[in-house]
């Protein structure tokens, strides 16, 4: 069982070692990292671990996460598994496309 | 009405990240039939009431998403029709050769403006839904978890659906049935028939092109929405919201996502369209009831997650 850390706001959580650090955080009812789709897909829980963690990944969208985005600890907080206590940032990916934030050109349809 | 020119979605091709995890959710858990694997590993599969040889193609990729979603016409006439009306619309279109897509005669692809491949074909091998012709029962035995019907529709993501919308009613004849505008008369989301259905596609406006919201599978009552959410409950599928009720289309639903992020919709109890109606506006201020009913309140991960 591991300490997992959420950077900016101190948030703590423990998490197996069999276990995502995004479903322990949300089986125990915390918050900090957005949830997302839960399957590698959609980017919205992209973290990046501070410092030296030992963890591993599952498989993520490489639209998501780059192979230089892994080398700097960048990863999905659904696919990732810690190995050893870890400090984890969000990346606030979900602000970026949120719907109130889109622009929306429009020229309306001819319905004729 | 009478059917004439497009008649439905024929198929989706999705991309999954681990075709194992996949099957296991779209066969196991929804129901869906496996019909085929091909040389490239793409997998095949359809919905037990679908009569073609298949409405989902699974293909395996490093980012989940949509290759493309295809409509099925009403004959080969119809079709070279069609092509000849996306083309007059300024659309270019590319032939994909009978095969290339197993069992499916040849399709006309084109991009819209909204960043999707979306095509036209008229021929698919008929395999019927198990129950015949001929003084046939009124479901087959030995169907897997949901037992959805079939693939309804999809809800895409993109830029300029504004355009993309005039486009599907201007070249191909489709319907809007319902839209959310914005106070300054911008339309934030619009929702699209070609059939008797209140959708057949959907598009909400945003900045990234191409995107997918959800697949739609049909079931037929609130009671088999409910038997779906308990086996997500026991197989553990990430249930994104509901069950619920949509404002937009009446429909009783639930949204939840396959292994890859994927989201997927089962859902029953539209309405019927006929075009001799106008469409349905919502006002972009009213969206929390347009979208979820009950509690009134946009759901930030439905709106905002995507693949």
């Amino acid at each position: 069982m591991f300490e997992i850390t959420i950077s900016e706001t101190e948030e703590r959580f423990v998490c197996r070692d069999d276990q995502t650090v995004l479903a322990a955080m949300e089986k125990l009812g915390r918050r900090g990292i957005p949830i997302g789709c839960r399957g590698g897909g959609c980017g919205i829980c992209r973290v990046q671990v501070l410092g030296k963690g030992e963890y591993r990944t599952l498989k993520m969208s490489r639209a998501q996460v780059s192979e230089a985005d892994e080398a700097q600890g960048i990863c999905l907080a659904c696919k990732l598994i810690p190995q050893a206590d870890l400090t984890v940032q969000p990346m606030g990916l979900l602000q970026k496309r949120a719907w109130a934030d889109n622009p929306i050109p429009y020229s309306r349809p001819n319905l004729a | 009405m009478s059917f004439n020119g497009v008649l439905r979605p024929g198929h989706a091709c999705l991309r999954v990240m681990e075709m194992g995890p996949a099957l296991t959710h779209y066969v196991d858990y929804m129901g869906l039939i496996k019909m085929h694997e091909d040389s490239e590993g793409r997998v095949y599969l359809k919905a037990w009431d679908e009569h073609d040889c298949f409405s989902i193609v699974l293909r395996e990729a490093d980012a989940p998403g949509i290759d493309l979603m295809s409509f099925k016409v009403y004959g080969t006439s119809e079709l070279d029709r069609l092509e000849a009306e996306v083309r007059n619309y300024g659309l270019t279109t590319e032939r994909i050769k009978e095969g290339e897509l197993w069992g499916c005669g040849h399709r006309v692809r084109f991009e819209i403006p909204s960043g999707h491949q979306i095509e036209l074909y008229a021929e698919k091998e008929f395999v019927g839904n198990g129950l015949g012709d001929l003084n046939p029962d009124p479901w087959p035995e030995g169907l897997k978890g949901m037992k959805v019907y079939r693939f309804d529709h999809c809800l895409l993501y993109g830029p300029d659906i504004a355009k993309s919308a005039d486009f599907f009613i201007s070249a191909l004849g489709f319907d809007i049935t319902e839209r959310v505008v914005t106070p300054d008369d911008q339309m934030a989301a619009v929702f699209l028939s070609c059939s008797n259905k209140a959708h057949d596609i959907a598009m909400i406006e945003h900045a990234e092109p191409g995107k997918l919201h959800h697949a739609s599978f049909m079931l037929q009552t609130w009671e088999e929405v409910l038997h779906a959410a308990d086996l997500m409950g026991m197989k553990g599928i990430p249930i994104d919201v509901g069950p619920t009720r949509h404002g937009i289309t009446r429909g009783k639903t639930i949204y939840f996502f396959d292994p890859s992020g994927n989201r997927n919709e089962v859902f029953c109890g539209d309405y019927t369209w006929y075009p001799d109606r106008g469409p349905i506006t919502w006002q972009a201020e009213e969206i929390g009831k347009a979208v979820f009913y009950h509690d009134r309140k946009l759901n930030e991960n439905f709106m905002g997650v995507v693949t």
